[in-house]
């Protein structure tokens, strides 16, 4: 890719995580929550990956630490919804719940969004690792 | 925590091994891989005995469980009632044997924990399906079980199985999106999502254009998934490209759990049927049962012509289903549960002789009745049951459908089901004629018997399809009796589950 | 009601993509046509007469909100669309190292 584009991305790329991180954050109190959070994480590291090429997202991330914190991501989202049993029901709000507006607030939602951004944002991330090794290994050939 | 809260394990269970199985697959031995996922199965098969068993203890019609103690309409509600313990059984029965017979016969792929993963991720599916009482919620765990299907068609990644794949994925979600719309319709209409109070809004609020367009769409939605005939084209190209344990799955209890199932939830309890629609349905029943098994009738490989039986039996549940009288249903119920039995034992012996020989096609195998007797003889009693000889469970349900559409006076329909079966019989004998008797051929001299956890499997699947005919027995008849009574009772199932959420 | 009878347009044209086109690949963006519009349609469905965003800020009292209920629902389909599309372009690259070509009339092996 050219100079521009290349300059650009080492400005811009950590501003757009940052931002899909308080997208996350924040999904109990403005529109978003895990899944649009998520995907904006994951497209601030394919944004690195089609400027600078492959090596500069799996020397960071790997496929297989890819796959292995997708799962993490669903196990937590799971143990999440599990915590409720002790109040009784199934994915039962137990945590405290302080007053509304604040960010600690709204008892286990922000815990469920971050699990969620976790699974949805590396899954597409893996994704594209996925085609893009694809590709090499046929080039390869 | 009391006795109800196991109505969510259901789902917890196989969603929990399936992402556990993908974290941990690679690093532990091939054995524990194995061993956990016959111990979740295992589990979940208990569990579905224990909810039978709970529901018929408590003497309510039906048991509801709030997900997060938020009140119905306002949260998601979990019912158990007849119809879901029974199609709970029968899907839970059939994924713990197919996962003991995959043990062995998944040597032959690679990437073992992926496979369980999937497999689980299907199971969640199919099981959340069975047991929601919500709308939107059956289109989540419709989704999640098909996408779960495609990659599982996939699996072995040969040409042919992909393209059966591409075919199968495109023509499924086309599909689910016209479930969606429908969904669409109805929320727009009624302002609500809960089945019992949706059922509750359509027999208060007068609709005349409503209720026939959204019955169309999920008419087109719901026959695709049970493969009904206008809408099968998929499955004689996606059932013999899986491999023989998902084939298994599929066209034992996924296109029963979400086509059949859902279409009668759906349609019996929330819509209301007319006679114009059961009519309808049991057009399309008949249809699907002469036109496939006059296909079935030319082919030459053995997993295809299985995949067309498929379709011509599903053909006999909705008739079965369509009639509306309480025979009509108590027939068509128990021929979903048999078939379920006799298809997934025929599906496993075709991967037992694929395991054995490497082949497919019947032209191949001759004689292997020496060789393999667990295998022939289960095909025997197999093939016995789906042509519907007596004593076995096929001959059963198939009298019971016959007499109903005699006494609703549909005496075509019948005919129809007598010669379908003749012809069913037919097939049967010719596989059992090229695949087990005769000569054994030159290459297939040094075949084995299949692997132990291989024959238990379908040792047991046997065994079920030869004492199944005791269902009907008065002691045991509650099983089919519960399910059938839910389906009749109609648009009243609002009510019933209404006043259990206020208890 | 015209906004909804162009989301049924849209649907139409996702529709005689997947119908009518022999490439893999314009099948899929049929399918994703399908989704959008789909999805578009059930966000619609929660229009009120002036009706505002049915967001809470701190010292404002919202009175009029569009139904919130369709919007939260579409978020979890679009992600369920996101799965199917990735799954089948993962099908459709594999499917031309295997036959050679993009061509649906010619990717038939299996018949009869």
């Amino acid at each position: 890719m050219s100079l521009i584009v290349k300059t650009i991305t080492r400005l811009t790329v950590g501003l757009i995580l940052l931002y899909g991180i308080y997208i996350v954050l924040h999904g109990h109190l403005s529109p978003g929550g895990g899944f649009a959070g998520g995907v904006i994480i994951a497209l601030s590291f394919v944004h690195l990956m089609l400027a600078f090429g492959k090596d500069a997202v799996t020397e960071r991330i790997s496929k297989q630490t890819a796959s292995k914190l997708e799962s993490v991501g669903a196990l937590l989202f799971l143990s999440i919804a599990l915590i409720g049993f002790f109040g009784g029901y199934f994915f039962l709000n137990i945590l405290k719940k302080g007053e509304p507006f604040k960010l600690f607030s709204a008892g286990t939602i922000p815990l469920s969004n971050i699990a969620i951004s976790l699974k949805v944002g590396i899954g597409l991330l893996a994704i594209f690792l996925a085609l893009v090794i694809l590709e090499e290994v046929k080039r390869e050939k | 925590m009391n006795q109800i809260s196991i109505i969510p394990f259901f789902v917890i269970i196989p969603l929990f091994t399936a992402f556990l199985l993908s974290l941990i697959g690679r690093f532990i031995k091939r054995l524990f891989v194995d061993v956990l996922s016959e111990t979740s199965c295992f589990l979940l098969l208990v569990a579905s005995m224990y909810s039978l068993n709970m529901l018929r203890e408590s003497a309510a019609p039906a048991l509801i469980y709030k997900v997060g103690s938020w009140m119905p309409p306002f949260g998601i509600c979990m019912v158990l009632d007849g119809l879901t313990s029974f199609m709970l059984i029968t899907v839970n029965l059939v994924a713990f044997l197919v996962c003991l017979y995959s043990h062995n016969y998944m040597e032959k792929y690679t990437d073992k924990p992926k496979f369980y993963t999937l497999f689980f991720l299907m199971l969640a599916g199919m099981n959340g399906v069975v047991v929601t009482g919500d709308l939107f919620n059956l289109y989540i765990f419709l989704e999640i079980a098909s996408i779960a299907s495609y990659a599982l068609v996939a699996f072995g990644t040969e040409a042919e199985e992909l393209e059966a794949s591409f075919k199968y994925a495109i023509m499924g979600s086309v599909a689910s999106s016209f479930i969606f719309i429908g969904i669409a319709f109805l929320y727009g209409f009624t302002s609500t999502l809960n089945m019992a109070d949706m059922a509750r809004v359509l027999s208060a609020k007068p609709n005349q254009w409503l209720i026939p367009f959204v019955s169309v769409l999920f008419l087109m939605g719901f026959g695709l998934k049970a493969a009904l005939v206008p809408f099968h084209a998929w499955l004689p190209d996606a059932h013999p490209s899986a491999p023989a344990s998902i084939s298994a799955m599929l066209s034992g209890v996924l296109i029963k759990a979400l086509g059949v199932y859902a279409m009668i939830r759906i349609f019996f309890n929330i819509i209301g049927t007319s006679q114009a629609f059961l009519s309808v349905l049991m057009f399309l029943g008949v249809l699907s049962m002469l036109a496939a098994v006059i296909l079935a009738l030319s082919q030459w490989d053995l997993k295809r012509l299985l995949a067309y039986h498929s379709i011509s039996q599903i053909g006999y549940v909705v008739l079965g289903i369509g009639l509306g009288t309480p025979l009509g249903i108590l027939g068509g119920l128990f021929h979903l549960f048999n078939h379920s039995m006799f298809k997934s034992l025929l599906f496993l012996n075709s991967g037992s002789i694929d395991y054995a020989v490497g082949t497919r096609d019947l032209k191949e195998m001759s004689g292997l009745r020496e060789k393999m007797p667990v295998t022939a003889h289960t095909n025997l009693i197999a093939s016995m049951s789906i042509a519907g000889i007596p004593p076995f469970n096929g001959f059963f349900s198939k009298l019971i459908i016959i007499f109903a559409c005699v006494q609703a006076g549909h005496l075509g329909y019948a005919l129809a089901a007598v010669v379908g079966s003749v012809l069913t019989l037919a097939s049967f004998m010719k596989v059992q004629k090229y695949a087990f008797s005769g000569e054994l051929k030159e290459k297939n001299q040094n075949v084995l018997e299949v692997p132990g956890m291989m024959k238990l499997a379908i040792v047991s699947l046997a065994l079920i399809c030869v004492l199944a005919g005791l269902l009907l027995l008065p002691s045991f008849r509650f099983f089919l009796n519960d399910a059938v009574n839910v389906l009749l009772e109609g648009r009243k199932y609002a009510a019933v589950v209404l006043e259990g959420v206020l208890k | 009601m015209i906004l909804y009878l162009l989301c049924l347009a849209l649907f139409c044209v996702g529709l005689y993509g997947v119908l009518r086109k022999r490439n893999l690949i314009k099948i899929i963006i049929g399918l994703g046509i399908i989704e959008y519009a789909m999805n578009l349609f059930f966000v619609l469905l929660g229009y009120r007469y002036h009706g505002r965003a049915p967001l809470q800020a701190q010292d404002q009292q919202v009175l009029n909100m569009v139904d919130p209920l369709p919007q939260a629902l579409v978020l979890t389909s679009i992600v369920i669309g996101l799965g199917v599309m990735a799954l089948v372009i993962s099908i459709a690259v594999r499917l031309y190292e295997k036959y050679g070509t993009f061509d649906i009339t010619k990717i038939k092996r299996l018949k009869g």
